[in-house]
């Protein structure tokens, strides 16, 4: 579908670029943030900030989930694995540092670790060994609570539980122009979070915030597109919310999704990597289905942890403040075999997706 | 793709098919869904896709 829908075409993404060039002028430096680890992979893969004239830069911001859990949610995770609980979780969870080691460390010390593609992965496991406590780790944004919010609701053999991570994007896009020094001038808001959380989350950005904020889908012209957008308003005065995604993205989202989301957790202020304390921006499992809870059940509560290893600058990375490579360690005491910080552990870490697309990227 | 419950058997193309789940979407045999870590998030209708051509094109001719 997307080859014959010229999603990707050359001649096109030309004819934007220049667009955004001669627009460049009235608008001014354009300094645009996304907030999406495959956002950053398009841009990186498809070399599209070689195309942006003088001017307009993008920067990445917390957009990858991964990379956010703070080191005392892994810590969590592993003193589960150690108390004998199978922990299963998505692939690149496993690598994401502790305060003293990974789950991946963990598993080498003999813990059962399991990488699982899918929360019903987990639920399956679980039935299928129910002589074995189970526990789910839960990370991910908007896009990935409603999967964790169906099997929870879905009544769960009782060996499973959910250690739940997931934290939500608008508190981490406020938080961002909150920070003085950032000067951002423009939201790339994220395609499949907004598929389940829909517009009006966004609504703040361009009426409190005078900050144009378009979503984006993920083929290099929807990217190239919301740049131009956001270009546009910027040289036009103005602060627009707008969807360049509505082939995906409903002004009501996914209210399937949304009510699932509600029955299953309450919005609790959590911790991110690199950022510290957000209000409002993690989820927790209701009291309802507290037998579930892993940090109940199985009494695991890391209060504080070791986010950022001495020399590593993901914290810095993490909000755009500074770009992978600079630095000091990138691709040389970091790199995506050997990993120190989080956003090199990660696909979606901007260290990790500039490491994979050097070569397209200078 | 195929229904059973919640479970779909999703043609991810060339051929891949995994099951996939649906149940946050009113997903029927021959949709086009959005899968995120194995859930269906979204259905996409061709025709949507098409408008978004149509989209690009009134933007970019709007700013002319």
């Amino acid at each position: 579908m997307a080859e014959n829908l010229k999603f990707r075409n050359p001649q096109l993404a030309q004819n934007i670029a220049t667009k955004i060039k001669s627009l460049t002028p009235k608008a001014g430096k354009t300094k645009i943030c996304h907030v999406c680890g495959t956002h950053e992979w398009t841009i990186t893969h498809f070399g599209l900030r070689s195309l942006l004239p003088n001017g307009v830069e993008v920067i990445a911001g917390p957009g990858c989930p991964v990379c956010v859990v703070p080191a005392a949610e892994i810590d969590e995770a592993v003193q589960l694995a150690k108390k004998g609980i199978v922990v299963t979780c998505f692939g690149d969870v496993l690598r994401v540092p502790g305060s003293q080691m990974s789950l991946l460390e963990a598993k080498a010390g003999g813990a059962d670790v399991r990488i699982v593609y899918a929360v019903s992965d987990a639920v399956e496991m679980a039935k299928r060994e129910p002589q074995k406590p189970f526990a789910f780790f839960a990370v991910g944004f908007e896009t990935t609570a409603p999967s964790t919010a169906v099997e929870a609701l879905g009544n769960p053999p009782k060996n499973l539980s959910f250690l739940v991570s997931h934290r939500l994007i608008p508190p981490a896009m406020e938080l961002l122009l909150g920070l003085g020094d950032l000067q951002i001038d423009g939201f790339i808001a994220p395609g499949h979070v907004s598929a389940i959380i829909g517009l009006k989350p966004y609504e703040l950005f361009p009426r409190v915030y005078r900050m144009p904020t378009v979503v984006a889908g993920f083929e290099p012209i929807d990217v190239l597109m919301s740049i131009y957008m956001i270009v546009k308003q910027k040289s036009e005065g103005v602060a627009r919310l707008e969807n360049e995604y509505p082939r995906v993205v409903k002004p009501e989202g996914n209210p399937k999704a949304l009510k699932l989301m509600d029955e299953a957790f309450t919005v609790t202020a959590g911790n991110w990597r690199g950022i510290g304390r957000l209000p409002d921006s993690a989820l927790q499992l209701r009291e309802g289905l507290a037998e579930y809870d892993a940090r109940l059940k199985h009494d695991v509560h890391v209060e504080q942890g070791k986010d950022i290893l001495l020399g590593c600058k993901c914290h810095l990375v993490i909000i755009g403040k500074i770009k992978p490579d600079q630095c000091p360690m990138f691709l040389k005491a970091c790199t995506p075999e050997k990993p120190v910080g989080a956003c090199m552990v990660s696909n979606e870490g901007t260290c990790r997706v500039w490491a994979k697309n050097v070569a397209v990227q200078t | 793709m195929n229904l059973q419950g919640d479970k779909a058997n999703v043609d991810f193309g060339q051929g891949v098919l995994r099951e996939v789940n649906v149940s946050l979407v009113e997903a029927k045999v021959g949709d086009y869904v959005l899968v995120h870590a194995g859930y269906a998030i979204q259905i996409i209708e061709e025709e949507d896709a098409k408008e978004t051509i149509n989209l690009w094109n009134s933007i970019l001719e709007a700013g002319q």
